[in-house]
């Protein structure tokens, strides 16, 4: 059985006496914990999927539609100048969120995804030539995969994977000496959907930097767990999504260095990213607008920008501390049950825990749990790679958020007893 | 609780999903399919025997997979086995329509104890996301009689 690291630290936590943090009145907040499934209060462990939005990003939205909406960058009218200003006040609370020097090196796509793709296709899609290299880790989502493997097989480059260790550690030797001559591009999670652990990106960033390799951040993950400064950290790009962040799903976020992104060419063509346009020759709009192509999310972005003000509001070490107080919880109420192995317990790590059952497939304890109104991820959790480097083909995920409490991981953990029962 | 799933999880499906039978490649096949359920990433493969008159002689599987979609591999090798390629057919049908509709199957006189030991599998109708465990290995087999070699639950 995997024991907790007592070194787990997550960054931002390290104050001995956190805010008083009221995870009741939190809850109250968000309007679906109150529900049943199953006739079962909810137990909603499955944040790392997408989390559950509060009231005031609900409210947000519906403001917006109500009050003050109509398309922006158009019309002179009140409400279209209205709607411009909520939409660039989103994108200076997302600049703010990240600390970027500049809301111009916020671009808002739908989702991480979509910001990654945008990257491998604008950017080092046109510099990769045959045999170029794309430097990723074991650890990646398919989404931090399959862009790359699409931009590298129309030129001909090659996308390798830098290892892990069997907790899932990166082997920053290895990670070192996969930087080539021939490496065009490093991009890597910060933290494991998969795992939770935290990787040490400062550090992989000047690697490839002493290098003179531009790296992207996958951020779904450490966007909602860890206080990110992109400054500090000296990424070339960070990618995050609003609704694991409780904010809408369908609005994304790419944070890209000014200088870069006023290097790349368009990633769609159409309205909003043009100065002007004849038929015979187009010019186009600086960053962001030249990668905001048609009318945006506009709901979106204001919806995001209001999840990122509650985030705040709770503060982010008191949500951070209140978070890795029930990963430590978790980590041990489930590493006494026996019969289930705990992946990915060391190191700095965000609130996600991973398991397996010995005998128990991961699909047939997600439907024990769901009988109990539980609701936790299974299966390969879209990072296959990192299955076969475990030689597992799933596991069991419980990804906790800013509304969960003790109560919840007991229920689980009696629950999981209620696997053994079934299955004998 | 436990008993809706109690009702899910047999004791007959925990006995084949633990112990499966036909498990592994046999030296004599016919036709064979690798099947995948890109939900969990699970895969089979199924091997088959089926002789020049048209009879499965053998069924086998191996690969990992759920209780569920492990015992209804491990049933239907036991259940297609001896029987004709009409007939399979028609079990596949029957089958799938007993996991996806709520309806009372109509029982083929023929092969009323057939569906009877399947019935067993029913209980996935009441959680929709299981359905495709169950059904898995029928598609693989599906597929290999059609000459396909993948087979995937989408």
């Amino acid at each position: 059985m995997t024991q907790v690291a007592a070194e787990s630290v997550v960054p931002g936590t390290e104050r001995t006496n956190p805010p008083a943090y009221d995870v009741d009145k939190v809850r109250a907040d968000f309007p679906i914990l109150s529900r049943e499934v199953h006739g079962k209060p909810l137990v909603f462990l499955d944040s790392g999927a997408s989390a559950q939005k509060p009231r005031a990003v609900i409210k947000a939205i519906s403001d917006v539609y109500e009050n003050e909406y109509a398309n922006i960058h158009r019309g002179v009218h009140y409400l279209s100048v209205r709607a411009t200003e909520l939409y660039d006040e989103a994108r200076e609370k997302v600049r703010a969120y990240l600390n970027a020097a500049k809301a111009s090196e916020i671009v808002f796509t739908r989702n991480t995804t979509e910001a990654i793709n945008l990257v491998a296709s604008s950017f080092t899609g046109q510099r990769l030539k045959e045999g170029d290299e794309i430097l990723l880790t074991e650890l990646e989502h398919h989404a931090n995969i399959v862009p790359w493997q699409l931009v590298a097989e129309r030129a001909g480059a090659v996308v390798k994977p830098a290892p892990v260790d069997g907790d899932g550690i990166i082997d920053l030797a290895a990670f070192e000496k996969l930087l080539t001559p021939r490496t065009r591009m490093v991009a890597f999670t910060h933290t494991s959907n998969v795992l939770g652990i935290i990787t040490p990106a400062k550090e992989m960033i000047k690697l490839a930097h002493d290098k003179g390799i531009p790296v992207l951040i996958d951020g779904a993950q450490s966007a909602v767990h860890l206080n990110v400064d992109v400054q500090d950290l000296d990424c070339d790009f960070f990618t995050f999504t609003g609704h694991k962040l409780y904010g809408p799903s369908g609005i994304g976020v790419l944070y890209g260095k000014a200088e870069l992104l006023e290097s790349m060419p368009p990633y769609q063509g159409g309205g909003d990213m043009i100065e002007y346009v004849t038929f015979e020759k187009t010019t186009f709009a600086k960053p962001p607008e030249r990668f905001e192509a048609g009318t945006p999310h506009i709901a979106g972005a204001i919806g995001l920008g209001a999840a990122i003000d509650y985030v705040n509001g709770l503060g982010r070490d008191a949500v951070a501390a209140h978070e890795h107080d029930l990963l430590q919880y978790a980590t041990a109420q489930i590493s006494e049950l026996p019969g289930i192995k705990l992946f990915g317990t060391k190191g700095e790590k965000a609130s996600i825990v991973s398991f397996l059952h010995d005998d128990v497939h991961p699909h047939d304890v997600g439907t024990i749990l769901d009988q109990a109104g539980i609701a936790v991820r299974v299966g390969h959790h879209c990072a296959q790679p990192l299955m076969d480097r475990f030689g597992i083909t799933g596991t069991v995920r419980a990804s906790i958020g800013l509304y969960n409490t003790r109560d919840e991981i007991d229920k689980l953990v009696e629950s999981l007893d209620h696997v053994k029962e079934i299955f004998g | 609780m436990l008993d809706d799933l109690r009702e899910l999880y047999q004791e007959v499906i925990l006995d084949h999903g633990k112990n499966p039978r036909n498990y592994g490649k046999p030296e004599e096949v016919s036709h064979h399919a690798d099947g995948h359920n890109p939900l969990c990433g699970d895969r089979i493969t199924v091997y088959l025997d089926v002789d020049d008159s048209g009879v499965v002689r053998n069924a086998a599987f191996d690969g990992r997979g759920c209780a569920i979609s492990q015992a209804s591999a491990s049933l239907m090798t036991e259940i297609v086995s001896g029987k004709n390629l009409e007939q399979v057919e028609r079990l596949f049908r029957s089958f799938h329509e007993m996991c996806t509709s709520d309806a009372d199957v109509e029982a083929d006189d023929s092969l009323v104890d057939e569906m009877d030991r399947l019935q067993v599998l029913s209980g996935v109708r009441q959680y929709p996301i299981r359905v495709k465990c169950a059904t898995l290995a029928w598609h693989t087999m599906n597929a290999a009689l059609a000459g396909d070699h993948d087979a995937t639950t989408e």
